[in-house]
């Protein structure tokens, strides 16, 4: 087996900001990509969604660079965006290496000196694209919906997890500017950030200037870490209706936290299961008994506690509890007795060529130095590539088996139907309607 | 030694761009007219493959529309011996990813495996290719797949406003629909229609194939011609339709204000334009960067009006849809219904105001050829950016010198340049306006924008 590394280097500045660094010649860019160990699992019930428009917010302006950011950085040719999810805020420049100094300059300023920037109306503004943006992907998609309604059943009110990320609407109407200077000052800090650098550049020159830029902003408390399991005692049928044409199907069940024993073979089980015209689920309800559209299959791995999404979409004229029965059997199957070698042959050409495939682009989403920045934020040490592609590697069809029987017990899991509107009997029987609005 | 500070007075100026050469690209021919191309991309041991046949959407028949798509979704369901499923098993045990896109005027097929699996890889590629079963079983099953996705469209916003634009502005034209067809065209379809459309469109005289990964250029053409050096297609039929890209549309409809009504919907889907311009235009370059400066990008007029100073939409662009014949020009947004007429209004007056009142500020000038040339290296970091970079060569006639040439080509637009280009290509006075969204919180407001009344079309 070729071995596959990420090479990398990393210095904690004194002020708590870890650096991480890798280099990568073969293109004249650097990829600067900063974490925030936050997200939408910082907020509270009634409060939700302020972590993401935060991250709007950080567009906008900082002391220093008084007006948006896009501005300078697409002129010195740099591609930048970031995101907000239930752990993390991430945010990324991809720039041409005599950029550097600008993209860092603007990150720590952003990091070091927002709110005196910070005005009422540019709130105002980011609220309000940011309910278009609600509106844009959730509201006005088929099936939008779902994934709220799912978390929310999944998760207890008070778990982090039970909010969706982009908040709800009249949590985002109730928000006011005073509510960002405390959000800023406990999770926008450098003891609270890591920092990677990937691409044009060496380590001693990003290690100074990293201290350059950011050595100045003082560093904060590490916020707690957070421990709340969350557990299902029975299998709970809800149901939305919604505008869509088909019904659908989702089965959830809470999985191994991400990085867990048991988190690569929750993911493995997601492709043998439904992923690719090789799956069980596909051969069996799209390709042979033709009674499903698509089936898909995810683990979405996160840093509390994860869950294990399967989802599956009616052809017309079949019903949910046709499909539903089928994906038990298969289910079963795989529960019984494990996975073919064949299976476990293709998983990890499968996971081994992927694993290569990442190390293609130094930034952006996915990128090397994202993948650096997740490994030293929710493992606390970058050093976890191979160990990554080992878990893989690792996997037998002994503990993938375990896994799904651990993971995908049929009284432990919720299963949401989503049917079109009026048609409410289309639902899997028994099914209690919720709103998610 | 003293720790630098960094000066807070003032944004850092960017060093000098680096030089950029893009990869040498070698051209070969097999002896069975297959054109084939290499470039040797030393980074992780992955290889691209990529296949352009010409003939996309716009070389379905009327009435047969989605016929080039579904030949496409076709060809691996299974090849020689092997079914689907094994097909797909194939690709899996060497961890290939697969796909393919259907544009306008070719189909590109495009296979990323590890150099090592490079022969098993274009082998594969070439079963799907050449040998394809074509089974009327799994013709059925495909097309019913088809038919029940292009329901669940109905239900997407952005894809009902494409289809209803595009078919007005190429009303009677092989353009004018989307690559998966429409229920009646799909159902008029026949396995023999899908082994015509191959046995006619897929040969290596029409063909173009490019490899790009860590690997010589002997390597890469070693490859090619051991998986393809056998395929004999047919010659090409002497009855071959015209290419869409040939055919004239007709004279530019009139403005147009139009809506597919979407009940109770939470947001308005805004498509503006109208045809422009074809991809062969000397006048490339500029229009690029009067776009940018349009509604290219997050700090272009338009979005810095609807997203940042309105806060009516979570963002807006335009864009060229880039086809060998004429392709249109367009805004693409989803806005707050509530400001549905003013969305509408503001995007026309940017149009109406780059052609004349507002040129080009010098400011604007050296942001939009900033942000298309300065970045321009990052474009060419993966195996499949690079393979897929060269096949748009392939498919717009472009010289192998054209990513070399393209930075110098930017930089030398003017002022001048787009205004002139904007006067010439963008026409607000006779644009489509297609809204899909809540027909009675928007018609009065709509009507009284003074464009024509607005016709109402069906969802189909």
């Amino acid at each position: 087996m070729t071995s596959i590394e990420l090479p990398y280097a990393k210095r904690t500045l004194a002020n708590g900001l870890d650096v991480l660094v890798h280099e990568d010649r073969h293109v004249p860019i650097v990829a600067v990509n900063l974490w925030y160990h936050v997200g939408s699992k910082n907020e509270q019930p009634g409060r939700t969604g302020f972590a993401h428009l935060f991250e709007h917010l950080m567009f906008e302006g900082s002391e220093h660079h008084n007006t948006g950011y896009f501005a300078p950085l697409q002129q010195a040719g740099a591609l930048l965006n970031a995101s907000t999810n239930t752990d993390r805020t991430n945010y990324w420049e991809v720039v041409p290496t005599g950029a550097l100094d600008l993209a860092l300059w603007m990150e720590s300023d952003r990091m070091g000196y927002l709110l005196p920037a910070l005005t009422r109306e540019r709130f105002e503004t980011q609220r309000d694209v940011v309910l278009n943006e609600r509106r844009q992907h959730y509201e006005n998609r088929p099936y939008g919906f779902a994934m709220m309604a799912l978390t929310s059943a999944l998760f207890p009110p008070d778990h982090p997890y039970h909010w969706p990320t982009i908040g709800a609407a009249e949590d985002i109407r109730a928000m006011d500017v005073e509510d960002v200077q405390a959000f800023f000052r406990t999770y926008y800090h450098p003891g609270n950030a890591s920092l990677a650098l990937a691409g044009d550049i060496g380590a001693e020159r990003a290690y100074e200037l990293a201290e350059k830029y950011f050595g100045e902003i003082p560093g904060g408390t590490r916020p707690d870490t957070m421990d709340v399991p969350a557990s299902l005692s029975r299998e709970q049928r809800i149901m939305l209706e919604d505008r869509v044409e088909l019904p659908r199907i989702y089965m959830a069940w809470h999985s191994p936290a991400m990085f867990a024993e048991g988190d690569a073979e929750a993911d493995l089980l997601a492709d043998l299961l439904a992923n690719g015209k090789t799956s069980r689920l596909y051969r069996t309800l799209v390709y042979d008994r033709r009674v499903a559209l698509d089936v898909s299959a995810f683990q979405h791995s996160r840093e509390l506690g994860s869950f294990f999404l399967l989802a599956s979409t009616a052809t017309p004229g079949r019903s949910l509890t046709e499909i539903a029965a089928i994906i038990d059997q298969e289910i079963r199957g795989v529960v019984d007795d494990g996975p073919l070698d064949d299976e476990m042959e293709r998983g990890a050409a499968q996971a081994e060529a992927h694993f290569m495939y990442r190390l293609q682009t130094v930034g952006g989403f996915g990128g090397k130095s994202d993948q650096l920045n997740a490994y030293n934020v929710f493992r606390g040490d970058p050093d976890f590539f191979a160990a990554d592609l080992a878990r893989y590697r690792g996997a037998t069809r002994e503990s993938v088996r375990a896994a799904a029987r651990t993971c995908l017990a049929f009284d432990r899991r919720v299963l949401l139907s989503v049917v079109p509107r009026g048609q409410a009997a289309l639902a899997l029987p028994g099914s209690e309607p919720v709103s998610v609005t | 030694m003293p720790v630098l500070r960094a000066d807070r007075s003032r944004l850092p100026e960017p060093g000098p761009d680096p030089a950029f050469h893009f990869p040498s690209i070698v051209r070969h021919t097999l002896k069975n007219g297959l054109k084939v191309r290499t470039v040797e991309h030393a980074s992780v041991p992955v290889v691209t493959l990529v296949m352009k046949v010409d003939g996309g959407l716009g070389a379905d028949p009327a009435g047969r529309e989605g016929l080039a798509s579904i030949a496409a979704d076709m060809v691996d369901e299974g090849t020689g011996d092997l079914s689907a499923i094994e097909v797909s098993d194939a690709l899996a045990r060497i961890g290939a990813e697969y796909d393919v896109d259907v544009g306008a005027d070719a189909t590109v097929f495009t296979l990323t495996t590890l150099t090592r699996f490079v022969g098993r890889g274009a082998a594969l590629l070439s079963d799907i290719l050449v040998k394809p079963s074509l089974r009327a079983p799994d013709f059925e099953r495909v097309r019913q797949l088809r038919l029940d996705r292009l329901r669940q469209l109905k239900d997407l916003p952005p894809a009902v406003a494409e289809r209803a634009f595009l078919r007005l502005v190429y009303p009677a034209h092989p353009y004018g629909h989307l690559a998966i067809g429409t229920d009646a065209s799909l159902r008029a379809l026949t396995l023999d229609d899908v082994v015509r459309f191959h046995a006619r469109l897929f040969c290596p005289s029409r063909a173009t194939l490019v490899a790009a990964g860590a690997m010589s250029h002997r390597e890469l053409l070693g490859a090619a011609e051991d998986a393809f050096g056998g395929w004999h297609g047919a010659e090409p039929a002497p009855d071959m339709p015209c290419a869409a890209a040939d055919i004239v549309p007709d004279a530019a409809p009139p403005a147009l204000l139009a809506m597919v009504p979407r009940e109770g919907a939470a947001q308005s889907e805004l498509r503006i334009g109208h045809l422009s311009a074809r991809r062969d235009t000397p006048d490339y370059a500029p229009l690029l960067v009067m776009n940018a400066v349009l509604g290219g990008q997050f700090v272009s007029r338009i979005n810095m009006k609807l997203r940042e100073e309105k806060a009516i939409t979570y963002g807006a662009r335009t864009g060229f849809d880039w086809r060998r014949g004429l392709g249109p020009f367009s805004l693409q947004a989803s806005v707050h219904t509530a400001a549905t007429a003013e969305a509408v209004s503001d995007s026309l007056r940017e149009m109406a105001d780059i052609r004349s009142s507002r040129p080009p500020t010098e400011q604007e000038m050296s942001m939009a050829k900033a942000s298309l040339t300065r970045g321009y290296p990052r474009n060419f970091e993966t195996a499949q950016q690079v393979s897929r970079s060269v096949a748009q060569l392939a498919l717009f006639d472009l010289p192998d010198s054209y990513f070399e040439e393209f930075v110098p080509r930017v930089n030398a637009v003017t002022a001048d340049d787009v205004t002139r280009v904007a006067q010439k290509y963008l026409h607000p006075d006779r644009a489509i306006t297609l809204i899909v969204g809540d027909r009675k919180a928007t018609e009065t407001s709509l009507n009284a924008l003074g464009m024509g009344e607005l016709q109402i079309l069906p969802p189909e």
